[in-house]
Formats: structure tokens, sequence, C-alpha cells
């Protein structure tokens, strides 16, 4: 082995997906029949590419050494004479035929990812008309709305916004009011059975200290675990809407 | 009615997601599904003929008006934004769900042969891949499936409009009496999106 060529190996090396990707690349560099891989020959050069890898000092996936071991495998059984009556079928009983159909299987995905990549991709190749922030919703279209189901990442997503939007100083007060979970949501199921429904900004209302914001947000929470409330949101990014689950 | 074709194009502009066929015969109560169809192949045909920079395409179960893909390079140049690109690994990964689904992320790792934490979360957050559920056997894994968003990104109709995975059907069909290869699973199993 020339330095030229262990040169050569140490570029492609990131290009491989694992160890299948490995195997793939030996067999069409070598030009062999995947259907009759000369596993003594395969298992050389792989056992030469983990040395590299190792030289190289990267980290070594464990899945690499599984291969490994699976060649190593099947090649002391290659080696082994086949009884007379089995000879016949061939594909069964071949030792290579686990590691032919695995090989198969992933050049088929290979190809199918690769023919995905090459589609039309949207905000890559093709555009559609730029949405813009929707705007806030008025409440008297309530009755209209479309409304889907929130994740409870949106939730979140709505929280940190919130959060966001505090005035950072207020961090700093030493907060003595007294709050707890309890009251909030008594507040909250209070507040929805008077308004029939509300947004999440104005549930948490005009206070917005961090921790008033917090208590309501747990509040929320809670209610939605105990199935007492519900939360919709019109569109991705919209206002969320918070209904009583029982009118 | 007159203009059912200028009213659909109207409804279609309008929409920020792609518009169904059902959405479209709901507003134009009176008019028969099969002549909205009509109309709105009409109406491609005539984006078609036109040559102009937007054709309306058939994609995730609705309409929607979309650039030409020949005009990428200048509508990316109004464009600041990048797009999310899919690392070969993502891409991989991406291209077994969508053909095994519904799939847990272990029958993904026998066939890519490595772990597939990393690009599994990225297609999530991407919302490409989603849960669909949790598989009733030991350790009850999730189960992945792909979004309306896949279709959407990947400018596809529906699942079934996905080329056919070629060189597993023949393996399977050489070896039809052997149970162990994992057929093809159809894709109308699909939990519908």
């Amino acid at each position: 082995m020339n330095e030229e060529q262990t040169t050569d190996y140490a570029i492609k090396l990131d290009i491989f997906e694992g160890p299948l990707d490995l195997l793939l690349y030996l067999i069409k560099k070598n030009e062999i029949d995947i259907y009759n891989i000369p596993i003594a020959l395969v298992t050389e050069q792989y056992l030469h590419y983990l040395n590299i890898i190792k030289s190289l000092n990267l980290d070594l996936a464990g899945e690499y050494l599984v291969m490994a071991a699976t060649l190593i495998h099947i090649k002391s059984r290659m080696l082994l004479p086949v009884p007379e009556e089995l000879s016949d079928e061939q594909s069964e009983d071949d030792p290579r035929f686990e590691l032919i159909k695995q090989l198969l299987e992933y050049q088929t995905f290979k190809e199918a990812a690769a023919g995905l990549g090459k589609r039309p991709l949207l905000e890559r190749d093709v555009f559609v008309r730029s949405a813009t922030m929707p705007a806030e919703i008025e409440k008297s279209d309530t009755e209209e709305e479309e409304l889907i189901e929130v994740s409870i990442f949106e939730l979140i997503e709505a929280f940190h916004n919130l959060v966001s939007r505090i005035d950072k100083n207020e961090l700093l007060e030493i907060d003595l009011e007294k709050m707890s979970i309890t009251d909030i949501i008594n507040d909250v199921m209070e507040r929805l059975t008077r308004e029939k429904n509300l947004t999440f900004d104005e549930l948490i209302g005009e206070k917005r200290s961090r921790r008033s914001v917090i208590y309501t947000f747990l509040a929320i929470l809670e209610l939605i675990k105990l199935r007492m409330i519900k939360a919709y949101q019109t569109s991705a990014f919209g206002v969320i809407r918070v209904f009583p689950a029982v009118e | 009615m007159e203009n059912i074709k200028a009213i659909i194009e109207a409804l279609v502009l309008v929409s920020e997601t792609p518009l169904a066929l059902e959405k479209i015969c709901a507003v134009l109560a009176e008019v028969e599904k099969s002549q909205v169809q009509e109309a709105l192949d009409k109406l491609i045909a005539e984006y078609e003929d036109r040559q102009s920079g937007i054709c309306l395409q058939e994609v995730a179960g609705g309409y929607q008006f979309r650039t030409r893909v020949e005009l990428a390079n200048w509508v990316k140049k109004l464009r600041v934004s990048k797009p999310a690109s899919l690392s070969p690994a993502s891409l991989e990964t991406l291209a077994i769900v969508a053909y095994r689904q519904p799939i847990v992320k272990a029958e993904i790792e026998s066939i890519r042969g490595v772990d597939v934490s990393a690009p599994l979360r990225g297609l999530l957050d991407k919302k490409l891949v989603r849960i669909v559920g949790r598989k009733d056997v030991p350790g009850k894994p999730m189960i992945y499936g792909t979004t309306r968003k896949f279709l959407e990104v990947f400018n596809l109709k529906d699942l079934s409009e996905l080329p056919t995975l070629r060189e597993l059907k023949e393996l399977n069909q050489s070896q039809e009496s052997d149970d162990t290869i994992p057929l093809q699973e159809n894709i109308e199993d699909v939990p519908s999106l």
C-alpha cells in the first residue's frame, strides 16, 4: 500500500454514512457483483479502512467494529465445506446471504434518498407566496375561526414569547407577593366561565410579572392535563385561544 | 355561475396552505365536484400554456401556486432566508421513514447500519417526520411517519406519488418464499396524514 493510496482513503473517509456505505463503496470501487461478493478481498480492504480511521485518531463508531466481526465470521464460514445434500440451495445457505440482503436494502434506500434530494424542493427550487405573520385575530371573529389543536410545544413557545417581552429589570425586584397555582387555576376557570374563551395573552393579563406569567402558564398546563380546558390555535404562530372543556 | 375558474384561482391564491378540492367544493356549493375538477385542470393547463412564472400544482392533497422550477435562481436573489438543507444522513433516514412508515427507530437503524438519533431529531424539528404512536412491544418504541409538510416540501401529491423501490421489489420477488425479508409495506396502510 503506497502513500498516495492512503491519502486517497483519508480524503474519502468522512463521506461514509456507516459501515454499509463503506462496504458499498468497496464493492463499487472493485467493480464487484453485489450478489457474489469475494468476502476475503472485501474483508481485507474493510479492515484496512478501519486501521486508517484508527490511525487518524477518529472516533470509530461501534457499528464499524460489528461489521468487521460479521465479515470475519462470514469469511470463516465460507472456508468450511458445505454438506453435499445442501449445496444445491445455495442462496439460502450462503453465509453472505444476510449481508447481501442488507446491502441491497441499504443501496435501495440510498438511491431513494438521492431521488428525494433531486425533487423540486420547496424553498430551494420552488417557492410559494410568502406568508406574512398573521395579524392579531379579532375576538369577534371567533365563530368563523377554524380551530386547530395546539401541541404542548406551541404552548411552551407562546410562553417563551411572553417571557421574552417582560421587562428584564423586574428580575431584580424581590417579590413578596404570595401566589399559588390553585388560586390562579380558580381565577382562570372563573374568567373562562364568564368570558367563554380567552387568548393566552389575555389570560396572562396586564400584570406581566415573570412570576405571574409562569404561574398562569403552569395553571393552564395543569388545567389541560385535568381536561378542564382546551387550547386551540387558528394557524401556525397564531393566537392560542383557551376554552373551558365543558360549556 | 359563469366563472368557476376565476373563483377557484382566487381561492387558491388566498389560501396559505395547499387548498383541498373538498374546500373548493364547499365554497362552490352549487357546482358539481366533477365540474370543479374540470375547471382546476383547465386552470393548470392555462398556466402551463402561458409559460408564466407561476404554476398551479397539486401538492399534499391540495392545490397551490408555486414558482416555476427554472426560476429558482431569480427568486433566491430576492429571498434572504436560506433553505434548510438536509444532510445525506437526514435524507437517507427520511427516505426510509417515507417508504417504510409506520416504522420504529430500531428498524431504520437496521437498514442504515448506524445510529439515527441525530438525523431523526433533526427531521422531527423540521416537522418532516412526526411521531404517530407507540409500538406495542417491550419498551414501547415510538413509531414514526412522514408529515403533510413532507409532501409540501418534496412536491408530492400524496405518498403514492413516491417512486417505487425497484430493486427492493426485485429482491423480494426472488425471495418470495423467504418471510424473513420485510416486504415493502403497503403505502395504503399508512395512517392518513
